[in-house]
């Protein structure tokens, strides 16, 4: 087992992600993320101190859409997909935790 | 027949789009039982669709460039009433209350649209054995993967399902495939086709391309999907390339390069398997005898992109599907509170390639290791921008082959997620460059299976890489791909 | 302004509080879909498959947002910089995509300023732009969230462009955080971005407490405070967070960095539960948007098109009128400073303008009061043509019916009484009454001002009111010190 990430970041990451692994999987997890950091080792040891980031490869900027209110959906096609509706609205167990 | 030639006899009035539909529904019936290139055959929509353009015909009016034309969509883009699934549990049954622009404009072709195709869950694998609903077959032998993400879509066109299809590619999705299954294969430059309904998976990366049986057949889909939508910001405001009439121009006088890294040149990819590093030699040759300059160019950073892919695709991810959470669709596991029932949801309709992703993601975003990972990632892609900018200073297209291997067996390369990622080496680099590339079937390896050639140029070059691909695609039909 | 009572800490702290404003511009739509942005619709009727982050969806900008976000940067006198948004990652069912698009390392605005009426000056460390989230309703436990048995989730408001305008720790007293809060108010209405309702939400501060002891100048652990909704609210919540906080430095405890929430009922703050992933926001550029980058020339623009800002029209009244500083905030808080400005330019003695602005003139539509008659009126009674009741009088015609202030005088047969002649008539009347005349000269405290309300009384009904009652005073006054009377007052 490599020492690129422990089994406790692991699960720290999984709580970050809102994902549940049981043993055997944050074992493997582990392991298998391991080796894929140890691939990404060939760009860690660059030295690109001077490069700076590209997030995304179109020169675009500026781009606005004028504010002009337009038709919003039937709220029936919408809630019809939520796995709990109630009085129109979204129906979700009690919240724990203010907003951040 | 190919989709120009059906859609023209469409609408000369000489075939009905509802017998052409016919047509491929049989054949659907037959095999896709064996391939399941289908999560979904939308006969309904398809068979009102052709009656439509049927009628259209019937009245004198044109119904466009793709009239009767079936056309196959990956499960990933957006289709009103219809599931969306992404071959995943968590969207399964899914009814997205809206059409993806690319429908739109398939819809106002004349296309019919037959059917939503397999994928890697979310598009994240390169082989549809991540589906969530069993994988995908090679219609050239079925023990054999048919590559992925767009697996499904691939080998629908290449089982004759329907003559065009719809995938996207994010590090590859549409090239692999095409070129593990024999069909043509084209990622875009990144904004010339809208991504509006296309489910993200790396929203920098993502571009929805055609499959076709001919680089004419994949044009007049890329000039019917293609151009400016005012919906995606991302979106190129200038109309779709204008390929149709430029294919037969030919390369008298182009200059080829060959990415030296990716064609067994010295310091290159290791892992890329000499019946392909041969075709895509050959390939060169081919240009070359059709009058193209050829050289070696060496891009240096290419090696890199592999990293910087499993870095900055998988960070996009981990963020764009945090909204599966079931709260508003998708699957819901309750749970006594609402922070319990997104674990447990995400927890049980994720499969564990994307849960894959989704940690490396967020770890490599989280704090601490941003710098180290996701921010070297970003810095790595400037270095690959810089690399191919100075080849196109010295050459007009280069030249690489798409997959390092030809189709491999079902559960070869799923043990090791590396081994499996590798797969995309050859791909990762225009997605990252946001540059167009085209692979093209050019004969068959060792083990008689399709190789694909992959051509690539700078932003916005099309025209010219689809003219490229013509003239291999004339070498290849006249038997010079053997 | 409603300037309070500072409330006194404990002898030898301080306060150290910086506010984080988020406010709800005033578009037609919202932030990235063309949804309507309108408070009090039925719930989820306004949304889309963008406001809602269905899978598929992308945004695009409103680009009356981004202008209304630069015009807020420029009244905050913050530099306008070229801009990306980004992801803030985190889960909350009322936030659609469980990210919220916002701007982290290059926000649009940065490096303001807010100077409040006192001359102390706020600094301001960035004025972003970002999405709102929907809104949850609390089903059960009394409408409390961590009691509750279920919510609702109703997305209208998701999606709704928000500025958050996030000051330096900088603010030293209450009574600054609450001017600062109005002053902010005053600038956002002012150039009419957004209509800043605490009451509606579409004005939310959180406060950002800690103390220190008086003369440091650590920052010590601070407590961020939520579910703020009124200025007043605020006021109580920062001064009961400075009261614990000290309590706990005093018994050997500290506090711990947390978000507490506000109730305003029981008067209390109570401590959010704290959050696994709190910190951990995995903040990246937004790959669905590109750069906003403004132009010279928009920003010029911008600048050009700037209505006077309250900060700058008190300064302008400081300078014209010397003034103080709070008479010239109420002044300008009423909207009286062009007014006045007008009046002083006419030539109108800018004292006397000041005073009967603030006292005369305490009304809510002085639209009839032109600045010309307004200028005239004042001329008139610092030349002695209308006493100060007079004046006032007509001002206060001025107000119902507007109007030209000399007919208005002529009217009323206000005759210009010059003080030779009050002179004439003082003097005589000391000769009527000389007896009283020596209770006024010779009395003591109490019988002067008993005498001199008689003499003033008298002066009155001879001059039916038209009298100027202090200069009679002060002729009384006069004449009661000359030799010829003795020496007066001893
Ligand atoms: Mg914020
Ligand atoms: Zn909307």
């Amino acid at each position: 087992m490599s020492d690129r990430i422990t089994r406790d970041e692991v699960v720290h990451v999984a709580r970050l992600a809102r994902l549940e692994l049981g043993p055997d999987e944050i074992d493997a997890f582990t392991e298998q993320l391991a080796r894929v950091l140890e691939h990404a080792a060939d760009i860690e040891s660059l030295d690109v101190d001077d490069v700076p980031p590209t997030s995304h490869p179109l020169p675009l900027v500026n781009v606005f859409r004028t504010d002009e209110v337009r038709a919003s959906i039937d709220r029936r096609e919408v809630l019809a997909q939520a796995p709990w509706a109630e009085s129109d609205m979204f129906r979700v167990p009690p919240v724990l935790g203010e907003e951040p | 027949m190919s989709a120009l030639d059906t859609a023209a006899a469409v609408r000369a009035g000489e075939r009905s789009a509802v017998d052409i539909l016919d047509e491929h529904l049989a054949r659907i019936a037959r095999r896709d039982g064996e391939i399941h290139a289908f999560n979904l055959v939308t006969e309904g929509l398809a068979r009102s669709q052709a009656e439509s353009v049927d009628a259209a015909v019937a009245e004198g009016r044109d119904p466009g460039p793709l009239a009767g034309v079936p056309v196959a969509v990956k499960d990933n883009t957006c289709t009103r009433g219809i599931p969306t699934t992404c071959s995943s549990r968590i969207l399964e049954g899914w009814l997205p209350p809206y059409d993806a622009t690319v429908i739109e404009r398939l819809g106002s072709a004349g296309a019919i649209i037959i059917g939503k195709t397999n994928l890697d869950e979310f598009a994240m694998g390169s082989s549809t054995e991540n589906s969530a609903f069993g994988p995908s077959r090679n219609p050239h032998d079925v023990t054999k993967v048919p590559g992925g993400s767009s697996g499904g879509s691939a080998a629908a066109v290449a089982a004759g399902f329907a003559p065009l299809a719809i995938g996207s590619d994010t590090g590859g999705s549409v090239r692999q495939p095409a070129s593990l299954c024999g069909v043509v294969g084209v990622k875009p430059t990144y904004g010339v086709v809208s991504r509006y309904g296309l489910v993200a998976f790396a929203s920098s990366l993502d571009q929805i391309g055609p499959f076709a049986t001919s680089i004419a057949d994949a044009a007049v889909l890329l000039e019917v999907i293609g151009g400016h939508d005012p919906r995606d910001s991302t979106s190129i405001p200038e109309p779709a390339p204008s390929l149709l009439d430029v294919l037969g121009r030919g390369v008298d006088g182009m200059r080829v390069g060959v990415i030296t890294e990716l064609a067994g040149g010295p310091g290159g990819v290791e892992g890329i398997a000499p019946d392909v590093v041969a075709r895509t030699r050959q390939a060169v040759a081919a240009l070359e005898a059709a009058g193209a300059r050829v050289s070696e160019i060496s891009v240096p950073s290419a090696i890199l992109g592999l990293s910087a892919y499993y870095l900055i695709a998988p960070a996009e991810a981990s963020s764009n599907l945090s909204r599966y959470d079931g709260v508003r669709y998708g699957l819901r596991v309750d749970a006594p509170t609402t922070g319990e029932m997104n674990i447990a949801s995400r927890s049980a309709g994720f499969g564990d390639e994307v849960k894959r992703r989704i940690m490396l993601g967020t770890y490599a975003l989280s704090a601490g290791y941003y710098d180290a990972f996701y921010g070297k990632a970003l810095k790595v892609r400037t270095l690959i921008m810089r690399d191919f900018a100075a080849a196109y200073e010295q050459v007009d297209v280069l030249v690489s082959p798409t997959s390092p291997t030809t189709a491999f067996g079902f559960g070869d390369k799923t043990a090791d997620p590396m081994a499996m990622y590798v797969n995309d080496v050859c791909t990762i680099p225009s997605n990252l460059s946001g540059h167009p590339a085209i692979s093209i079937p050019f004969g068959v390896g060792d083990d008689g299976m399709p190789i694909g050639v992959q051509i690539l140029g700078p932003a916005q070059s099309e025209p010219t890489i689809f003219t490229v691909a013509t003239v291999l695609e004339d070498v290849a039909a006249k038997g010079g791909a053997q | 302004m409603s300037w309070s009572i500072e409330p006194t800490l404990p002898e030898g702290w301080e306060l150290v509080v910086g506010l984080e404003v988020h406010v709800e511009l005033s578009t037609a739509t919202k932030l990235f879909c063309g949804c309507a942005n309108r408070f009090g619709s039925e719930p989820n009727t306004n949304i889309c498959p963008v406001c809602l982050g269905l899978p598929g969806s992308l945004p695009v900008i409103n680009g009356t947002a981004v202008k209304y976000a630069m015009q807020l940067g420029r009244a905050l006198l913050c530099d306008v910089k070229p801009a990306v948004m980004a992801r803030k990652n985190y889960f909350y069912p009322d936030m659609p995509k469980d990210y919220q698009t916002t701007q982290y390392e290059q926000p649009t605005n940065s490096d303001g300023e807010v100077v409040l009426p006192d001359g102390f000056t706020v600094g301001i460390e960035r004025a972003h732009i970002e999405e709102d989230t929907g809104k949850s309703t609390h089903i059960g436990g009394g409408g409390r969230i961590n009691e509750a048995i279920y919510s609702l989730v109703d997305y209208n408001r998701a999606g709704v462009p928000l500025i958050e305008i996030v000051s330096r720790p900088c603010l030293d007293t209450i009574d600054h955080a609450k001017a600062y809060v109005s002053g902010l108010r005053d600038i956002l209405l002012a150039i009419g971005v957004s209509d800043a309702r605490m009451e509606e939400g579409s004005m939310r501060v959180d406060a950002n407490v800690s103390v220190r002891p008086v003369g440091s100048d650590e920052l010590r652990t601070r407590c961020e405070l939520k579910n703020i909704n009124s200025i007043r609210s605020m006021a109580r919540a920062i001064e009961y967070e400075a009261r614990r906080q000290i309590d706990l430095y005093t018994s050997g405890e500290r506090p711990r960095q947390e978000t507490r929430h506000w109730d305003e009922a029981a008067g209390r703050s109570t401590p959010g539960r704290s959050k696994e992933n709190l910190d951990d926001y995995r903040f990246f550029q937004e790959p669905d948007l590109v750069p906003l980058v403004p132009t010279a020339e928009e920003i010029a623009a911008i600048d050009a098109a700037m209505p006077a800002l309250p900060a700058a029209r008190r300064a302008a009244l400081v300078e014209a009128s010397s003034a103080d500083a709070d008479v010239v905030a109420t002044l300008v808080e009423r909207g009286q400073d062009a007014l006045a400005l007008a009046a002083i330019g006419r030539g109108a003695d800018a004292d006397k303008v000041v005073t009967r602005l603030r006292h005369d003139l305490a009304v809510d539509d002085f639209s009839k009061v032109s600045a010309e008659s307004f200028a005239a009126l004042i001329v008139m009674e610092t030349s002695g043509d209308l006493t100060a009741t007079q004046a006032k009088q007509v001002l206060a015609e001025l107000v119902d019916s507007g109007g030209d202030p000399r007919s208005i005088a002529a009217e009323r047969g206000f005759e210009a009484m010059h003080d030779d002649e009050l002179a004439d008539l003082v003097d005589r009347l000391i000769a009527d009454n000389p007896d009283e005349w020596q209770r006024f000269v010779g009395g003591h405290e109490g019988d002067r001002k008993k005498m001199q309300g008689f003499f003033i009384g008298q002066i009155m009904r001879a001059t039916k009111g038209q009298a100027d009652g202090r200069a009679v005073a002060d002729l009384l006054a006069q004449r009661g010190r000359s030799p010829a009377n003795g020496s007066p007052g001893t």
